[in-house]
């Protein structure tokens, strides 16, 4: 079995390899990816566009709203997959019992814990909110927050994380995050435009259809940052207890 | 050195030395996935393959004189240029004209994001899967699990 797979592996990277030869070099601003239609499309008129200097973004939540729509629902379906296929549904295991003897991390762990924390979550918060303009957005903001609640878990132990962010909190922020995203899109039907299309909300917000599409991809991001966040602890909490939640790492 | 092997490194590894970086780690995971018995290896083999696909998206992206895809109006791009180049670069700047050569390509970044999402919800669900096995078989070795499922097999 090694023997195969060493063969097997060193013909494909050879094979992979060969390839190699047509492609472009290093750094090649001409190459076929970098000075396409598309990617000269979105580099040239985003700013003009929607107002966004951040382009990734632009395109992430604008041009292509549709993907990160289902990107978002995809870690909602991770998430409620993994709840699904861990948890024991019957008998008395169903039942969840936080632990109350669950004392986490020592005292001098705890303590560096609620001194970072608060800035942890302000910093994600920011990313989320400032995620247009600078690196950033809905899915980095929203791990880190998800990140924050879970060195939470790890220093004060999982029940009492549980008690701030429960089982049933946690879901209701993921399906919440979800429909700030889809309600966005299906307001812009209801305004008289396409799915997605923010430009034709500028009559309910300040500024010109351009302002619209920048305040929109804010409004998209926030929902994505609450499934995100929601997600993350979500699959922590499930995962580092075998679904019982009881008592965490 | 030999004359053609510094003549192959030269032209063929120097300029596309990403390429071979992302076909190595690949392979790595490749390899992992294959042969490894454990489980939670195959796992991590899969994680450092998605991760050579991602090195290889966002390294085709890159372009030589430009920076990160995020329009600057006062970054040091309009600091660095010559006495000639700013007065063309202030001349684009009233005409709101955007060189794309000072830009890196955000598309590969923009698929790369939607690919770390998926890596992570495949990932974590797969660890519950493999969690759920070891509850069921009590191992997660590929072929004490298959010795296990057999007719003849004990449990």
């Amino acid at each position: 079995m090694k023997v195969f797979g060493l063969v097997a592996v060193f013909v494909v990277g050879l094979l992979l390899l060969s390839a190699t030869q047509d492609f472009p070099s290093w750094g090649n601003p001409r190459s076929a990816a970098s000075d396409g239609e598309v990617s000269s499309f979105y580099i040239e008129k985003t700013e003009a566009v929607t107002k966004v200097p951040n382009m990734v973004t632009a395109v992430l939540a604008d041009f292509r709203g549709y993907d990160t729509m289902f990107e978002t629902v995809v870690i909602f379906i991770a998430g409620i997959g993994i709840i699904a296929v861990l948890r024991n549904f019957e008998g008395s295991d169903s039942s969840i019992d936080y632990d109350n003897d669950d004392n986490g991390a020592g005292l001098l762990a705890r303590f560096t814990c609620s001194l970072i924390l608060p800035f942890i979550q302000i910093f994600a918060l920011y990313v989320v909110a400032h995620g247009h303009h600078s690196p950033g957005g809905g899915f980095q903001g929203g791990v880190m927050l998800g990140a924050s609640y879970i060195l939470l878990a790890l220093a004060f132990g999982l029940s009492k994380a549980k008690r701030i962010f429960s089982e049933r909190r946690t879901m209701i922020f993921a399906v919440v995050g979800i429909f700030i995203y889809v309600g966005w899109g299906v307001l812009c039907l209801l305004l008289g435009g396409e799915f997605l299309n923010y430009s034709v909300l500028d009559s309910i917000l300040p500024g010109d259809a351009m302002m619209a599409r920048s305040y929109s991809m804010l409004v998209v991001e926030i929902g994505v940052a609450f499934t995100v966040t929601a997600i993350m602890f979500s699959m922590y909490s499930n995962l580092s207890t075998r679904g019982r939640l009881s008592k965490g790492l | 050195m030999d004359p053609i092997i510094a003549n192959f490194i030269e032209e063929n590894i120097v300029p596309k030395f990403n390429y071979w970086i992302y076909v190595i780690l690949m392979m790595i995971g490749l390899y992992a996935m294959i042969t490894k018995n454990n489980l939670i290896k195959k796992l991590i083999g899969m994680a450092i393959f998605q991760t050579a696909i991602i090195l290889f998206y966002v390294s085709i992206g890159v372009k030589e004189d430009g920076g990160i895809p995020i329009i600057s109006h006062h970054g040091p791009d309009h600091h660095q240029e010559t006495e000639a180049h700013s007065e063309a670069g202030s001349e684009n700047l009233k005409h709101n004209i955007i060189d794309k050569d000072k830009y890196a390509n955000p598309l590969p970044h923009v698929l790369m994001l939607t690919a770390i999402v998926v890596g992570v919800s495949t990932l974590g669900l797969a660890l519950a899967i493999s969690q759920r096995i070891h509850k069921s078989f009590g191992t997660l070795e590929e072929d004490e699990i298959l010795n296990k499922l057999r007719p003849g097999g004990h449990d």
